[in-house]
């Protein structure tokens, strides 16, 4: 079934704010084996201007992954997530994300196209803080192949 | 681009990832998909196997950029387009993934962008990866 084309660009009430924990910036440098001093001690972040430790790249993705729930779980659009695959993935920064953030996600649906059998979705996330400072955008690109023909 | 932006060199690099790190990136991410652990499940949904997370390949690939960029906050965009899994076996020795840059062009304002390519197994598992890194 495709995917409910209704959806593209409705946006969604932001999210509860997250809270940005310093012990969760480590556990998730830790676990893609980053070892540079910003993400794991507060004097190194510090000494380059920032309030924390600094999260990697793609840490957003501990919470954006979550947020957009929202979307993907929503029975009206259709996504069948067992034959979802992650196709793209972006993000632009104005900042990076720093412990003690609280991040107010804000998701949209910004693209649905169908090729060869299989649907696009694409969401948006724009992530500021609870005061609005904009921190980052996030876009997901996700795959749901086409049901096998037997 | 200037003679010096072009003639920039990146020293590839390589990262090793094996089952035991994909449970702990789940662990940290919540990304708990079980075709990133359970053979099981990831063989019968057609894949050859337990495979990374298309973001923990992200992740190395980052982890690359920070450190060819010199600092961790350097980066200001970063985009993969996942094209090929990266099958992980139940061995000591896991797999590897190696990670290449080279510029793509230099902004104004002393941006850089960087092509990327990512391979396992001497196949490519990203297209259109790119980051573009503050100038410092």
């Amino acid at each position: 079934m495709p995917l409910d084309q209704s959806f593209i660009g409705r946006s969604w009430p932001p999210t509860e704010p997250y809270l940005v924990g310093r012990e969760k910036i480590r556990e998730f440098a830790r676990a893609i084996g980053a070892t540079d001093a910003e993400y794991l001690d507060p004097e190194a972040a510090r000494a380059i201007g920032y309030a924390d430790v600094v999260a990697p790249p793609t840490f957003p993705v501990v919470f954006t992954m979550a947020t957009s729930r929202q979307i993907i779980e929503d029975p009206v659009l259709g996504l069948d997530y067992s034959r979802v695959v992650h196709g793209d993935q972006k993000f632009a920064y104005s900042r990076p994300v720093v412990a003690g953030d609280a991040l107010v996600c804000v998701n949209s649906v910004e693209e649905i196209t169908s090729r060869g059998g299989h649907d696009f979705l694409t969401t948006r996330t724009e992530v500021t803080t609870e005061a609005g400072e904009p921190v980052l955008t996030v876009w997901s690109k996700l795959v749901q192949r086409g049901e096998e023909q037997s | 681009m200037s003679e010096a932006a072009q003639a920039q060199t990146f020293e590839p690099q390589t990262f090793r990832v094996t089952r035991a790190d994909l449970v702990r990136y789940a662990g940290a991410s919540g990304d708990f998909n079980p075709i990133h652990w359970s053979e099981r499940i990831a063989t019968g949904v057609g894949l050859p196997g337990v495979i990374a997370h298309g973001m923990f390949t992200m992740a190395l690939v980052g982890r690359a950029v920070t450190a060819w960029a010199g600092a961790p906050d350097a980066v200001v965009e970063f985009s993969v387009r996942f094209s090929r899994p990266v099958p992980v076996p139940d061995t000591d020795e896991g797999t590897e993934v190696v990670v290449t840059a080279a510029v793509k062009d230099v902004a104004a304002d002393g941006n850089t962008r960087l092509s990327l390519t990512a391979t396992c197994r001497g196949e490519k598992v990203l297209s259109l990866a790119q980051a573009v890194i503050r100038k410092r």
